[in-house]
């Protein structure tokens, strides 16, 4: 085992005193590191004493871990560098063929630039943490708890390995520096949507949900790892010389994979719809299992949770539910819902909603889309548990109000799904002999078969019965 | 040993290799000759392990490049085209560094990296940065690494291309001597004279195909056809008899005879003999010069479909 890390360490070494000797890494790193803490202090403080001006009450103590996630996460973006030099830069400096050329494993000359791309700003960024820590102590303010800081550690942890994951997955693809640093963007845009979403979860101060958080980001961080592992081949760091983006090629490929060299549209049914809903199928089995699981816990959720709610209310609670809901004002009229819920209406929201779990899985490897997902199909088990508590037997409510566009709808859904979970299934596999670009043609025209021949007709003849059929349906076992 | 079959790479729409079937034995020395992205490198990075076959295959030290890139890996030194140094490192650093890639001990690694520094010169210059190297230093480096870890398989870009008379020398010294030890050694090179002296086989590729491949001699005779001689004569002779089966007559002068012999082993004491026999005095039986170079010129005029002109 340890003359299989050997390699690792051996590559991360050599680069680390490569970066030790390269002074526009070193000297930015050293600048974050010595003197973001103490602007930081001034700023937390000057803001406060603003603020304060306006009775704000802000006490400069709550702005501490917010401090720290900032001031661990800006020698952490000089990881970004560090990675995308790694790869692309030594690709252009042409130091990298000899280092390919070595008897290394992929996997090995991956992880020795990972480990090196994270070690340093890491290094600078837990000691920029520690710097600001001391002054905290040394002004009297009340230093964070054990476990805010344990997490704030672990997030900027998180945050280098996303970052340096990303990074690499960018520079193997990429073929020059420049175009490396360009898509770069797309790492630093999302972190620093997270950052701000972190920073709330920090306001807030509920643990629990930073705690998911930090899992959240190092499960993504995980994924991207894997998809590095999975596409980091040696052809795509020298099989390409120049970057272009090759519209004709992208379209053709995607033609090509889309048309199936279908002659008619039975045949397109036949063969190439067939044989991507075969590849999907595993996929469909899993996602039918999540969609059990699902409902389940949401019919569970609600009927122990409301249901102690309904048992625990005090006169009062109630008082203040009655007033709440009057100061809502009256219900628009039902009419004039109805109204809206056309067939057409009906129809774009649904597909709208499997583009959306498309869309959200795409830039998630599924784990955004199968989470919209299972909101969405929980409402199933919600619904059917607060019937139950109302009193009303939920079960003809369902057959007919639910059941007959449900045929329809809930397997283009969960198709739509499954197409989701395939796609980030597929992307953190290796694929051997096809570059990431083409694996993701593929997908993309698997997608659009499946959702074009299958989801899109489901969906509509959902929303036709739903439109014209269910309310009939519905008024006729409601009794009305 | 190399050996390939039908060995191809294609990128996209384009073919780089084409069907490419090479056999160099231990002991041999293959020269790929060929004009700049004829698919000489890609060959190479195939050979290397470093890109895979889009058809065909190739076995490197008795290693599927494929199958076992991790052991070809570890049986080739490569020169590459770009030398691949590190700027900021010194001589023995570079050299240490690829001798832990390739599992040598300490004392292995000072004593190999010492023996070839000190063998290409580069000994007073060792622990200087790289950076500060001049381009024939900096390519006498990339081949010391190449050669640290002692491959049976040797593949070189371009070995000279930067250095002076006197390195160059050095360097085909040093490949001719690795010849002689039984190693495999594939050379990628536009010094055809170079190529002359070091290559026991030579294949000139084009657009990612082999055009014709064998020894000097061979591509000589296939391509320019049997050897030409000149024979000449001490005073004015008269050669209006019929020359030996075999010989055929290219031009003559008054005093010596431009002759295309098919068997010179053969034919060469024939015409001799036939000479003496009509009282001919000959001075000088002398086999024409012919260059690599006028091998190439056809070769690659026969492949653009213009006509050679020597």
């Amino acid at each position: 085992m340890f003359n299989k890390l050997k390699p690792i360490w051996l590559v991360a070494k050599r680069e680390l005193r490569d970066q030790l000797r390269d002074w526009r890494v070193l000297m930015p790193m050293l600048i974050l590191t010595l003197c973001f803490p103490f602007l930081m202090n001034e700023f937390a403080k000057q803001t406060v004493d603003f603020l304060n001006q306006f009775e704000a009450n802000l006490i400069l103590d709550r702005l501490v871990p917010f401090s720290v996630l900032i001031i661990g996460f800006f020698p952490i973006t000089v990881s970004l560098v560090v990675a995308l030099e790694s790869f692309v830069g030594e690709k252009e400096r042409g130091t990298i063929e000899p280092l390919l050329s070595a008897p290394f494993d992929d996997w090995q000359l991956y992880f020795g630039k990972l480990l090196v791309g994270v070690m340093t700003p890491l290094v600078a960024s837990y000691s920029s943490i520690l710097l600001y820590l001391i002054m905290v102590s040394r002004q009297n303010l009340t230093m964070p708890s054990a476990s805010v800081l344990t997490q704030l550690f672990l997030l900027t942890a998180a945050h280098a390995f996303l970052m340096v994951s990303a990074a690499i997955v960018i520079s193997v693809q990429s073929t020059s520096v420049k175009a490396a640093n360009l898509l770069a963007s797309f790492i630093v845009i999302p972190v620093a949507i997270l950052m701000q979403g972190e920073a709330v979860m920090l306001f807030w101060g509920n643990e629990r949900v930073l705690w998911l958080g930090i899992a959240g980001v190092t499960i993504i961080a995980l994924l991207l790892i894997r998809v590095g592992i999975a596409h980091f081949e040696r052809e795509y760091l020298l099989g390409r010389e120049i970057d272009t983006i090759n519209l004709r090629w992208i379209l053709k490929t995607f033609l090509r994979n889309f048309t199936g060299g279908a002659t008619s549209i039975l045949d397109w049914y036949g063969t190439v719809l067939s044989s991507a809903m075969r590849r999907i199928l595993p996929a469909v089995f899993f996602v039918t299992l999540i969609a059990g699981v699902s409902i389940w816990a949401s019919y569970a959720w609600i009927k122990d949770n409301v249901s102690e709610l309904i048992a625990t209310a005090t006169p009062e609670d109630i008082a203040e539910l009655e007033k709440s809901m009057a100061e809502i004002g009256e219900l628009p009229d039902l009419s004039e819902i109805q109204g809206h819920l056309s067939a057409p209406f009906l129809f774009l929201n649904n597909t709208r909603a499997v583009a959306v779990i498309f869309l959200a899985g795409m830039v998630s490897f599924s784990v955004l889309g199968i989470m919209l997902y299972m909101v969405n199909i929980a409402l199933i088990g919600g619904l059917y548990a607060l019937f139950e508590l109302l009193g009303i037997n939920p079960l003809p409510i369902f057959l007919a109000g639910v059941a007959p566009h449900g045929i329809f709808e809930i397997p283009a859904l969960m198709i739509g799904s499954a197409v989701v979970l395939y796609f980030g299934a597929v992307i953190v596999t290796p694929q051997t002999g096809k570059s990431m670009g083409e694996v993701i043609l593929e997908l993309l025209a698997d997608w659009a078969k499946i959702f074009i021949g299958l989801v899109v007709p489901l969906l509509a003849i959902a929303a036709v019965i739903e439109a014209y059929i269910t309310p009939s349906l519905l008024l006729g076992v409601m009794g009305k | 040993m190399i050996e390939t079959n039908d060995l191809s790479k294609q990128f996209h729409d384009f073919m780089a290799v084409d069907g490419v079937n090479l056999s160099v034995q231990g002991g041999q020395i293959l020269a790929l000759l060929g004009q700049n992205g004829a698919g000489k490198t890609t060959t190479v990075r195939m050979l290397t392990a470093l890109l895979n076959p889009s058809r065909g295959w190739a076995r490197v030290a008795g290693y599927d490049v494929v199958k076992n890139g991790h052991d070809v890996r570890a049986s080739v030194g490569v020169l590459t085209e770009q030398h691949g140094l590190y700027m900021r490192m010194s001589a023995n650093e570079y050299l240490d560094f690829f001798g832990q890639v390739y599992g040598l001990d300490t004392n292995e690694r000072k004593k190999r990296s010492d023996n070839l520094l000190e063998y290409f010169g580069l000994m007073e210059a060792a622990k200087r940065r790289v950076g500060e190297y001049s381009k024939g230093m900096r390519q006498k480096l990339a081949l010391a690494r190449a050669m640290i870890h002692q491959p049976g398989v040797l593949l070189l870009d371009e070995p000279t291309s930067a250095m002076d008379p006197e390195s160059a020398r050095l360097v085909r010294d040093e490949i001719a001597r690795l010849k002689s030890s039984s190693r495999t050694i594939v050379i990628c090179s536009h010094n055809l004279t170079e190529v002359e002296a070091l290559a026991d086989k030579i294949a000139i590729i084009y657009r990612g195909k082999i055009l014709i491949q064998g020894t000097l001699d061979e591509l000589k005779r296939n391509v320019l056809g049997s050897p030409e001689y000149v024979v000449k004569f001490s005073e004015t002779a008269n050669v209006d008899f019929e020359l030996p089966t075999g010989v055929e007559l290219i031009s003559r002068t008054a005093t010596s005879l431009k002759v295309r012999v098919e068997a010179a082993e053969e034919s060469n004491p024939k015409l001799l003999n036939l000479f003496a026999s009509k009282n001919i005095p000959v001075v000088a039986l002398q086999e024409e010069t012919r260059t690599l170079e006028q091998v190439y010129l056809k070769v690659m005029a026969g492949a653009k479909g213009y006509e050679y002109v020597q």
